[in-house]
Parts: structure tokens; sequence; C-alpha cells
């Protein structure tokens, strides 16, 4: 069965969102981690925006997951979309 | 140059989780040939067209557009939005309900791939002889996104404290980071087939962004913003049209016609309405409308994502070069000598952007005697010079995602192609599902392999980096006229497309062969039969080849059609567009098709005329 792609996708966003923040928060007082960056918590701030889109999208995909199931045992598949070559 | 913290391996090793994850979790739902080479035909709209966006943006596509921004500026912007969003519309509206729709007889199975609908609309030489043109560019462009991304790792210097824990040398390097991403791509291929294909390719292309999109805001930020990018590239960097429109040949060395033509036309449409890589994504929708979405979503994103890609690059030449400095202090007392040492390629680069290396490690002098320089490093350099421990891992995943997304097109296409056109039609027709789903399988193991081997040989000959422009315009230019003819006239005959793509890919390789552009040797950049006329720049080289392979095919096409017995109407229902069911159309008048490619086109002129 074919899963509604959006929940992988919110997954790997709300880890990596989440990682990016703790690491970021762990060295929010070393300087010289952020020399690159120009002095700014790049990683914090990024993982805030990491982690916003993957909930949002994680909700998305399982509001859609659960319309696919609905609409499934409501009405199984379209003949027409079974047909094999 | 940084090495990698255990923050940046998590992140890669999550990346890596959850592409296998895509193939694990799709096996079980892969339970026939159906499955595995289309998706089940059953995808929404919204991820084909994030799977096409991902497979038209792989690797060399990535490190492409950083150094058109490095060498060009945002002319490159503009070039690539030209180069995609006209061809995705014309494919939204006309070709993806002609391929997605075509089916043999009204009651057959719908058309799986390009060259069976080449079959289908034509004759089976055709499809045949596509076919196995197809099979091969898959298998070499895979592994030239390969050689090109694994070649990028070795100069970004990041993982090398693996390569000496492994006591690897840089060709044993090399070969681990060829051989890395394929077997990871190749796993998830084989489980879950195009499906898990184009679910990890959302993955990726989200992954893409979410690892450019901080370096461009903080090399933006180092360099002062818009103004200081300004002050730091030459101006007519900044300007997508002002020279091609005024002069009629810009810093590319093309003139606004041919720009226009040969990009937006010949050049977009090779590969958005013609190459499977691309159109296997909307051709696995679960109906034709979703199939028709793809693309325009795909242009949509294509407004901004240019810029995106662009601008590493751009950011990269602006920035100041490194040069070895010698820093005296004096600290109570004691004076402290600090000597950073800069390599002489990179002293000899501009911004971060290195100078090519020779065998020696010397920078390369060009015939003007300034130092030839590897714009593919534009990119990389910038995403390792800006972002964080942390981040890095991020953006090193994100190179590692454009990668495998567009090498995963190709394992795909490859594996339906070889099942379908070679295996089911020539060897063993009347195969039963089953052995279908093996030999996609095999073929997707065989087509990696192939690909491996092509990257290997790039390893000895670099320069098979340069004959990928050659391969798009033997392959792909000659069948987008085919297709065009195919899917838009009906007087096209099967012995017209044959005689017409043997002879633009003929027609390529003269044209490519009998021309040199100023400035390089005899070779794979051209020239190899003789060399009658010279254009100015390598890119000027390949639209033209690309331009005259195109009409070729379509003239060739055309007079041959004319002189052979056309097929009767009723056998061309559903193949030609005149003969298509026409899709229903959407109830409201914002949902329709052409209002959103009206809009798209709208917002790509609007977002490019800020540069003029």
């Amino acid at each position: 069965m074919f899963y509604d792609a959006r929940i992988s996708l919110g997954m790997l966003f709300t880890l990596l969102g989440t990682i990016l923040i703790a690491f970021g928060i762990s060295t929010r007082d070393h300087a010289e981690v952020y020399a690159r960056s120009l002095g700014i918590d790049a990683n914090l701030w990024w993982g805030l925006a990491l982690l916003a889109f993957g909930v949002v999208v994680l909700a998305l995909g399982r509001r859609g997951q659960a319309r696919m199931e609905k609409g499934q045992t409501a009405a199984p598949a379209k003949p027409q979309l079974r047909r094999r070559h | 140059m940084p090495n990698l913290a255990a923050a940046d391996w998590l992140i890669l090793l999550i990346y890596g989780f959850f592409m296998l994850m895509a193939g694990f979790s799709l096996k079980p739902a892969v339970t026939g040939s159906r499955e595995h080479m289309q998706g089940g035909r059953a995808q929404p709209g919204w991820l084909c067209g994030i799977a096409m966006l991902a497979a038209g943006l792989g690797s060399l596509e990535l490190l492409g557009m950083g150094a058109v921004g490095a060498r060009y500026g945002m002319a490159g912007a503009g070039f690539f939005a030209l180069g995609s969003i006209p061809a995705m519309l014309f494919a939204a509206l006309i070709l993806i309900p002609v391929y997605y729709g075509a089916r043999s007889g009204t009651a057959g199975a719908p058309a799986r791939s390009i060259p069976e609908y080449l079959g289908l609309r034509f004759d089976r030489k055709t499809r045949a002889l596509n076919a196995c043109l197809f099979l091969g560019m898959a298998a070499f462009s895979a592994g030239i996104s390969l050689y090109a991304m694994a070649r990028v790792f070795l100069a970004l210097h990041v993982f090398d404290q693996v390569a000496h824990g492994l006591n690897l040398p840089p060709t044993g390097f090399l070969l681990l980071a060829i051989a890395l991403p394929a077997a990871l791509v190749l796993t998830y291929v084989v489980l879950g087939g195009l499906g898990a294909a184009m679910y990890s390719q959302a993955l990726q292309f989200c992954l893409a962004l979410a690892g450019l999109l901080p370096v461009v805001l903080l090399g933006l930020k180092k360099i002062g913003g818009w103004s200081g990018l300004k002050a730091a590239v030459p101006a007519s960097f900044l300007h997508e049209w002002s020279d091609a429109a005024l002069a009629g040949a810009n810093s590319m060395g093309i003139g606004a016609v041919g720009l226009i033509l040969g990009v937006g036309l010949v050049l977009g449409g090779s590969a958005w309405c013609a190459d499977f890589r691309l159109l296997q994504a909307p051709m696995a929708a679960k109906d034709v409308q979703s199939a028709r979405r793809a693309p325009l979503i795909a242009a949509a994103a294509m407004v901004f994502v240019p810029f995106l890609a662009i601008l590493p690059g751009l950011i990269a030449v602006g920035l100041p070069t490194p040069h070895t400095s010698i820093f005296v202090h004096n600290e109570n007392g004691a004076i402290y000598h600090d000597i950073t040492v800069v390599p002489a390629v990179v002293e000899a680069g501009q911004g971060l952007v290195p100078a090519k290396a020779d065998t020696n490690g010397k920078p390369v002098i060009g015939a003007d005697g300034r130092s030839v320089l590897d714009y593919d490093m534009a990119t990389p350099n910038t995403v390792v010079q800006f972002l964080p421990m942390g981040l890095l891992g991020l953006g090193i995943a994100a190179l590692l995602a454009c990668l495998m997304g567009g090498v995963a097109a190709s394992a795909t296409a490859f594996s339906t192609v070889f099942t379908c056109d070679i295996y089911e039609a020539f060897i063993a027709k009347g195969a039963s599902d089953k052995r279908m789903l093996a030999v996609g399988r095999w073929a997707a193991l065989g087509g990696m392999l192939m690909a491996i081997g092509a990257a290997c040989t790039a390893m000895r000959f670099n320069s098979l980096l340069d004959a990928m422009a050659l391969v798009f315009a033997v392959v792909n230019a000659p069948l987008f006229a085919t297709l065009l003819l195919g899917a838009l006239w009906k007087r096209a005959t099967g012995h017209g497309a044959f005689a017409g793509l043997i002879a633009g890919v003929a027609g390529a390789l003269l044209h490519h062969g009998l021309a040199l552009p100023r400035g390089e040797q005899p070779g794979v950049h051209g020239g190899w039969i003789a060399v009658l006329h010279r254009p100015s720049s390598d890119l000027a080289l390949g639209l033209r080849t690309v331009g005259f392979a195109f009409c070729v095919t379509l003239i060739v096409t055309a007079l041959v059609s004319l002189r052979t017995k056309a097929r009767p109407e009723e056998e061309l229902k559903g193949l030609v567009y005149s003969l298509a069911e026409r899709p229903q159309a959407s109830a409201t008048w914002w949902k329709r098709p052409e209002t959103l490619a009206a809009a798209i086109l709208l917002a790509a002129i609007a977002v490019n005329a800020i540069f003029i």
C-alpha cells in the first residue's frame, strides 16, 4: 500500500529540526563554532524553521493518510486502476 | 577546511536512513511490475511535480547552475528559467495528456514509457532505436553525475578524517564516494521501484532547498547584502538581458534570438518534454489531471529555484580571494606569527572559486595568461565556507540529495525502458508479470553497474565530463522533434520518424565534429572531424548542436512522412493531440491548467524582469 509521502517528509524535517535546535542550544556559548556563520547561531534558527516546516507537513500528511484510508474502505479502488498489463 | 563533527554525521546518517526507509516501507506495496515501474500509477500530482523537479535538479545541474552563476552572473537565472518553464508549461498543456492517455486501442494498457509511446504512435523500429539510445544516455549521465559529485567531495576535504582512517589513497576515496551513493540509490530503487524513487525525491528536493537557503542568506549577509554584492561583482553580472537584447551577444556568446529559440524551445523541450527520466513521474500520476498538475508545480518552483542555485556561485566570486598571509601580533612582549597557508590553486582562483589544478597540483594557466577556474567548485565551496558545524551536515546532505535524486531517476527510467521496451517487446513477448518485476529489478542493478563503469572511465578520462552536452544533443534533441511531430501531426509516419531520428543523431555528431569553440583543443569539446567554424563558447556550440539536430530531425521526418503511407485515423486515436480525449475542464476557472500556466508564465517574467 502506498502511503502519504508527506508523512516521511514531515518526520525527516521534524527530526532534523530537533537535532539542529538541540545542537544549537548546546553550542550557543561557543563563539568559535559560529565564526563561519558570522556569529549567528545558525543551527538554532534554521533548526526552528525546519521544525516548523516538518510539523506542518507531518500534520498535512496525517490528514491525507486518514482521508486515503477512509476513501479506500468506503469505495474499493476503481476496477480500471487495478488492471494489469 | 573543516572536518565533519558528530552532529554533522548524525544528520547524514538520518538522511541515509530515510532514503533506505523509502525503499523498505514501499517494498510491500510493490507486488507487480506496474507498481515497480509506474509507482502503481496512483501517485498524487504534487508528488509527481516535486519528483520531476528533483530528477531535473541532479548533481550536474546543481554544480552547473553554481558554475554559471560564478561565470556569467544573473544571466544564468534567466537562462535556466527560459530553458525550463516554457517547456514545462507546454508539456502540461499539450504533451502530458497525450503521453499519459496513450494506449493501444481503446482498452489496451496505457503506455509505460516514452519509447513505448513511440512504438504505439509509430512502429517497433523507432521504439527500439530510441530505447537503445536512451539506455546508453541514462547510464552514462548517471555515471557522470556520480563522478562529478565524488570529485567535489574529494576537493572539499570534509571527509579527510574518514579517508585517513581507512588509509585510502585519493582514487580509493573517489571510488568510495562513487560507490556509496550508488549503492544507497540502488537499494531503494530495487526494493521500492519508481514509487520509492519519487518518495525519496520529495525528501531530497526539500533537503536541497533546506541546505542551500541558509548558505545564500549567510553569504549575502557576509558580502553586505544586495548592495555589497553589486559592488563585489562586475556590473553586468547582475543584469539578465541587457546585453543579449542590445548587442545581440551577451557574455555567453549567444544572440538574443538564438537564446530564445535555442534555449527556450529546443533545449528546454528536449529535457522537459522528451526526457523519460523527467517524464516518468507525471506518467505515474493517478489521473490525467494530476499528471498535468505535475509540470505546473515544477514550473512554479522553477520561477525561484534558479536564483537559489545561482546565488552561491555569484557570492563565491564576489568574496575576497584567500591569500597566504602572515599576521604578526605582540602579546605581553612575545611576538606571534600567525601564518595562514593557502594552496596555490586557491590563491590563483577568484573569490572562493579555485583554479583548476594540473596533475602536479599547480594551477592551470589558460591561453590568455590567466588561470583557468574550476567553476564547478563554486557552490560546494560556498556551502563549506558558511555553514557551521551541524548545519554543515545538512549542506553536505543537500549536495548528496541532488546527486541521488538525479541518479535514482536515471536508474528507474533505465529499468523501465529496458524491461518494457527491450525485454518485453523483443526478447520475451508475453512474459508473466512476476518475471517482468524480476527483470525490472535486475535491470536497475545492471544500469547502476553501467553507471559505475562510466564513472570509473571518467576518473581516467576527465574530459568525459564535457561530453554530457553532446550525449544530450545526440539523444534528446532528435527525440523531441520526433515526439513533437508524432503528438501534433497526424500525417507523420513510422518510416519518417525512424529516418528522422537517425538523421538527427548523425546531424548532431557531424555538427559537433565540425565546430570547435574558440580556445579549445579538438576532441571532446568538438572539432574531431575537421574545424569548419568556431562558435564563441562551449555553451554556444552545445546550443547550436542541439538546434541543428532538432531541425534535421524535423525536416527529414516531415519529408519522409509525406512520401510514405499515412496510418488511418482510427488507429491514431488517443495518440495524437487532435484525436486524443480532451481532459475534462475543471469546474472552477482558476484551477484550470491553462489559467495556472498563464499565471506561472507571468510570475516568471515578472521575477526575471527585476534584473533587466
